[in-house]
């Protein structure tokens, strides 16, 4: 891919590894091991919470289907779209940054940031409507759910809000990682293609693992 | 005695000596005193806790504390040693130090984030200091439900919120470890010329990474139970106290192996060398390291044999049990063949190695015990459990702590400490270790169940025997306390390589220069090469 | 008081079930077992490092065939290994489940105290009296927190975890009185939470039964319950709702709606009670109301054991 008016960013020439490294491929290729290493990490993270909520949803399958429907499927389904498009921008910002393209870089940076506030920002009606229709049972506030699956559900909506909760807080550290790669690639931070790619590598995590929390959760009840 | 002065060479220590170049230092030599020193800390907190507990338990009646405090007592002790002693004493400490040197490189591949494992550390040691001075905790250190989630009144939250900070650090540590260990090694140094003090920090690591994160998840569950009010793990809302068992474990056994792993990885270096032979079996070690971290993942149900799991479950959980045990067993006997046709000295670390083998040996054959389904119906959670377990943890992993600890120690801090003391100590360690725990194995079996504040009066007897050797215990805990800090300033000058080791560690000055290497190290053979120039010169 | 010898000796605990037996069979053989390996291991490493001290004048060329040698012990070690697996499994697999005809009574661990209660309603608090020879059945649940039913003279232990029942189980072959203990720590007074277990003849056991007066049994009292929580309004005879009669279902299989089957135990029934919605039995409407939070553990027992005597042979107790 070419771009027009490209502001190229600063040659490896002028780059320097730092100290404990022999050279600046050794530290690229022990930067993208360690982001590897943690995204590993972190999928046993999110793995632990969907163990429980697979055993929970195998012995309650009626009332975390009937639950799963409460859940708003087209904010949710907008979510994903704009989840996944983020993807995408921040795919087009890695490609850049290796074309040495500053400005492109810095453009598909801030759309990736944008889509990640306007996700957060959706969440966050969805949980308001969740809090109004009494489906939140946080800080010891009334759950209302009609019977028989009270309990049960209330068991889903906690691992909702546990789920989509934890999810938020991963985007939101996305989201300011994304910033700083921008104010980086403003000031031609040295490194700056290692640096994101990396940012990249954790973005996409945390957009895959929302690729199961929303079939888990949304679709439950829909899965015919 | 006059102390000379004497100029060292610029080294790590003596770079700069004010307390802001240790808080923001990024060296790996500093940062693993950083660690020492908090361990250290903790590792007598909970001892101090052990030590009124064995007092308590040396009668029957519940006449030194009341059983609210026993029972936090018995927590405390649990969570400092597990989370704040055992986890990182070898990797983040001896682990720390040695690894770049190991591998000849000039630090670990990530300093800074290094650092920042050590802060969280120190952070998650403020949350826990902060639950002990509020109060404490009475769940246990398995923070078992629903009782940890619905009934218990102390500080759960604090404590939890504690280790899932404690959890993240040893999770940066494991990245560290492994992101180097694949990145940095020197020129020639394959995989299979890594010393295995190498391969066992390297196999801890994986565990590290991917089994600390559950926990994490596991006690954060657990802590939005109790803050939120949900009932993830709540019997009246559906949820199932089990399940909890499940995840705890999935993490704390193959915790379990973050507590054992690294010690056998540090008694390999000290056998040899004080056999002065090669590793008997080096692939079948290095082998054996990576198969006990990766099976030890697959047993964890072997703690719920009666907790109500289906019995084929708990079959194939002991099967799994019984098949991880041969690695620990190969590795044994190796270590018995590195020592045919040795030439074997006796000085501090390999008493301590030495130690390590004999306990861990039984440690590991109880282990076989209680993976026995029917057998383990009878001593589960009971004190025969706790015997076992701390002659894994504290006969074997604290043995090769303090073995290591005393092998490296001219190399930390270019000092020797009084090897007669050292023995003293190691020999006063194993027998206070002794008779503390091996009347807990024959209490267990006669069925005295574990955390109990009274019992009844038949078990008093061999209660007494075992508080009475855990104050000898106590003092050999204390002796190199002393003789290590007297050392400091006192000890003679240990040179590059007391102990004529081999090792990359061992071709740099005591201490080393901050940057570890002046010129990168090419390697040229498999470690532990003591017996090939006797081969060459002396045939007989 | 027949059958008063405690705890004798420390050094020996009694074996007072059939389980005992087995079980301190395999415990001893491992335990010979352990000392062999560790008198040949100890030997080995003492003898390696006094022989081959510094020092000494030995010979110290070595070419033992390493791999070969690691094979030896490695296959050696997983043969024994696999060995003690198997028995030990055997035993486990086959202690699991309890013969048919064992003598039911019902047990509710809460915090802190064991609370039993025989099949005539005889009702004993941290004592637990049981016949000599015959296999008895002891169904658990906790009110509270985990807790765990363990008496080391059966060798026998059973977790109770809130929201099931679990069946500890064992035949009694020793008459004497037997430490109880909660073996799973449970709170405050955890080491308190314990009793005896006292054998009797049968005999004696009929007469210590007979003792008691203005018992009624938990059948009866659970059939009282049954009105009283309005049960018999749709499950009684002549019932106008639709609602599965329960006459003579206990240790039937039955169809659910969604096609699969369940056995009728003593969890099918305290489920079917607390979460009705669970396990609907086909071709009915999901109409229960759930009793959870509304009945406490005592009475399901109570309600359970009702239940299960409708489905008691006729002329049985």
């Amino acid at each position: 891919m070419t771009y027009q008016s490209a502001i190229p960013t600063r040659p490896d020439t002028l780059e320097q590894p730092a100290s404990q490294f022999d050279s600046l491929a050794q530290q690229h290729q022990a930067d993208t091991l360690g982001m590897w290493v943690f995204l590993a990490s972190e999928i046993l993270f999110f793995g632990g919470m969907f163990m429980a909520y697979t055993v929970y949803r195998t012995a309650f399958p009626a009332a975390f289907e009937a639950a799963s429907g409460h859940l708003n499927l087209g904010l949710g389904g907008i979510n994903t779209a704009i989840l996944l498009t983020s993807s995408l921008t921040m795919t087009l910002a890695d490609d850049a940054v290796v074309a040495r393209n500053r400005r492109a870089t810095a453009i598909w940076l801030a759309l990736t940031a944008l889509l990640g506030t306007i996700f957060l920002a959706i969440k966050g009606i969805e949980w308001r409507e969740e809090f109004r229709e009494q489906l939140a049972p946080l800080f010891g506030r009334p759950f209302v759910f009609p019977e028989p699956h009270t309990d049960q559900a209330r068991l889903f909506f906690s691992f909702y809000f546990a789920l989509t909760g934890l999810h938020a807080l991963h985007l939101l550290i996305g989201v300011v990682l994304v910033l700083v790669m921008l104010i980086f690639t403003l000031r031609d931070a040295p490194h700056l293609d290692a640096k994101v790619i990396i940012a990249g590598l954790y973005w996409h995590l945390v957009d895959l693992i929302w690729v199961f929390v929303f079939p888990l959760l949304y679709l439950a009840a829909r899965h015919g | 005695m006059t102390t000379v002065p004497i100029t060292l060479p610029k080294n790590y220590l003596n770079q700069d000596y004010t307390l802001w170049s240790w808080l923001t230092t990024i060296d790996h030599k500093r940062i693993a005193w950083l660690y020492l020193v908090s361990i250290t800390f903790f590792f007598f907190l909970g001892g101090a806790a052990a030590t009124v507990m064995r007092l308590e338990l040396a009668t029957a009646p519940g006449d030194v504390v009341e059983s609210e405090t026993y029972n936090r007592l018995f927590s405390l002790h649990g969570i400092a040693m597990v989370w704040f002693f055992l986890v990182p004493s070898i990797p983040a400490t001896l682990g720390n130090f040695l690894l770049p040197l190991m591998i000849g490189a000039r630090d670990m591949a990530f300093p800074r984030l290094n650092l920042l494992s050590w802060y969280l550390y120190a952070i998650a040691g403020v949350f826990a200091l902060t639950m002990v001075i509020a109060g404490g905790v009475d769940t246990g250190w398995t923070f078992y439900t629903p009782y940890s989630s619905l009934f218990a009144n102390g500080q759960v939250v604090l404590a939890v919120v504690g280790i899932i900070v404690a959890g993240f650090s040893s999770i940066l540590t494991g990245l560290n470890f492994i992101v180097t260990v694949h990145k940095m090694r020197a020129p020639g140094l394959t995989w299979m010329r890594l010393p295995l003090f190498v391969w066992a920090q390297y196999a801890t690591a994986i565990i590290m990474v991917l089994a600390t994160p559950v926990l994490a998840i596991t006690l954060l569950m657990i802590a939005l139970e109790r803050i939120l009010g949900i009932g993830i793990f709540d019997p009246k809302m559906g949820g199932d106290p089990v399940l909890f068992q499940h995840l705890f474990w999935f993490y704390s056994h193959p915790a379990v192996y973050i507590m054992i792993l690294p010690g056998m990885g540090v008694v390999s270096e000290i056998i040899t060398c004080f056999a002065r032979k090669h590793i008997f079996g080096y692939d079948g070690m290095a082998f054996a390291l990576l198969a006990i971290a990766l099976i030890g993942f697959l047993v964890w149900g072997h703690h719920m044999f009666v907790a109500g799991q289906s019995v084929y479950a708990s079959v194939v959980f002991s099967l799994l049990s019984f098949i991880v045990a041969v690695p620990s067993g190969i590795k044994v006997f190796n270590w018995a063949a590195t020592l045919y046709k040795g030439s074997v000295s006796f000085e501090t670390p390999m008493l301590y190695a030495l130690g390590f083998v004999g306990l861990f040996t039984i440690g590991g054959l109880t282990g076989v015990t209680v993976a026995s389904t029917a057998v383990d119906v009878h001593v589960h959670d009971t004190y025969f459990v706790i015997a076992h377990f701390h002659y894994i943890m504290v006969g074997g992993m604290v043995m090769a702590y303090f073995g290591g600890l005393h092998f490296w120690w001219p190399k930390m801090t270019g000092r020797m400490y009084p090897d007669v003391w050292g023995r003293i100590a190691a020999i006063t360690i194993f027998i206070g270790f002794n008779l503390t725990f091996f009347p807990q194995f024959i209490l267990g079996y006669l069925g005295m169940p574990r955390r109990y504040h009274t019992y009844p009066d038949e078990f008093e007897l061999l209660n007494a025997l075992s508080s009475a050797g855990a104050s000898i215990l106590a003092a050999g805990y204390l002796l190199p306390l002393a003789y290590l800090l007297y050392s400091l300033r006192w000890g003679p000058m240990a040179g590059p390589n007391p102990w004529d080791a081999r090792g990359l560690e061992w071709t740099t000055p005591s201490p080393p220069p901050e940057h570890n290497f002046d010129r990168i190290p090419i390697v040229t053979q498999k470690p532990y090469a003591y017996d090939v120039p006797k081969r060459d010169s002396d045939p007989a | 008081m027949p059958g008063t010898d405690t705890q004798e000796s420390i050094a020996l605990l009694p074996r007072a079930s059939t389980l005992a037996e087995r079980v301190d069979a395999q415990f001893f053989t491992l335990l010979w077992v352990d000392a062999l390996m560790v008198v040949v291991l100890f030997g080995l490493i003492i003898g390696f490092a006094v022989y081959y001290r510094r020092g000494t004048l030995r010979n110290r060329v070595s070419n033992a065939p390493q791999t070969r040698v690691e094979i030896t012990w490695s296959t050696a070690l997983l043969l024994i290994f696999l060995s003690i697996f198997a028995w030990s499994a055997h035993l486990y697999v086959e202690a699991s489940s309890p013969p048919k005809n064992a003598l039911e009574i019902h047990g509710i661990g809460k915090q802190w105290m064991w609370k039993f209660e025989h099949r005539g309603g005889q009702r004993e608090i941290n004592e637990l009296h049981v016949p000599l020879g015959v296999p008895v059945k002891v169904i658990l649940a906790t009110q509270d927190v985990i807790h765990s039913f363990f008496v080391p003279a059966f060798r026998m232990k059973q977790d109770v975890v809130p929201g099931r029942l679990r069946v500890a189980w064992f035949t009694p072959s020793r008459v004497g009185r037997y430490h109880l203990f909660c073996a799973e720590y449970c709170g405050l007074d955890h080491s308190r939470m314990r009793g005896h277990v006292v054998v009797m003849e049968r005999n004696d056991y009929e007469a210590w039964l007979a003792g008691f007066t203005g018992t009624e049994s938990l059948a009866a009292q659970g059939e009282k319950l049954f009105s009283q929580y309005g049960c018999i309004g749709c499950h009684g005879p002549g019932s106008k709702v639709l609602a599965p009669g329960l006459g003579g279902i206990f240790g039937k299989s039955v169809p659910l709606a969604g096609g699969s089957i369940a056995v009728v135990d003593e969890n099918y029934l305290r489920d079917s009670i607390l979460a009705p919605e669970q396990q609907v039995v086909a071709g009915y409407q999901p109409i229960m109301p759930s009793f959870a939070g509304r009945i406490d553990e005592a009475d399901l027992m109570r309600l359970i054991a009702y239940i299960k005597s409708l489905s008691a042979p006729q002329g049985a107790p």
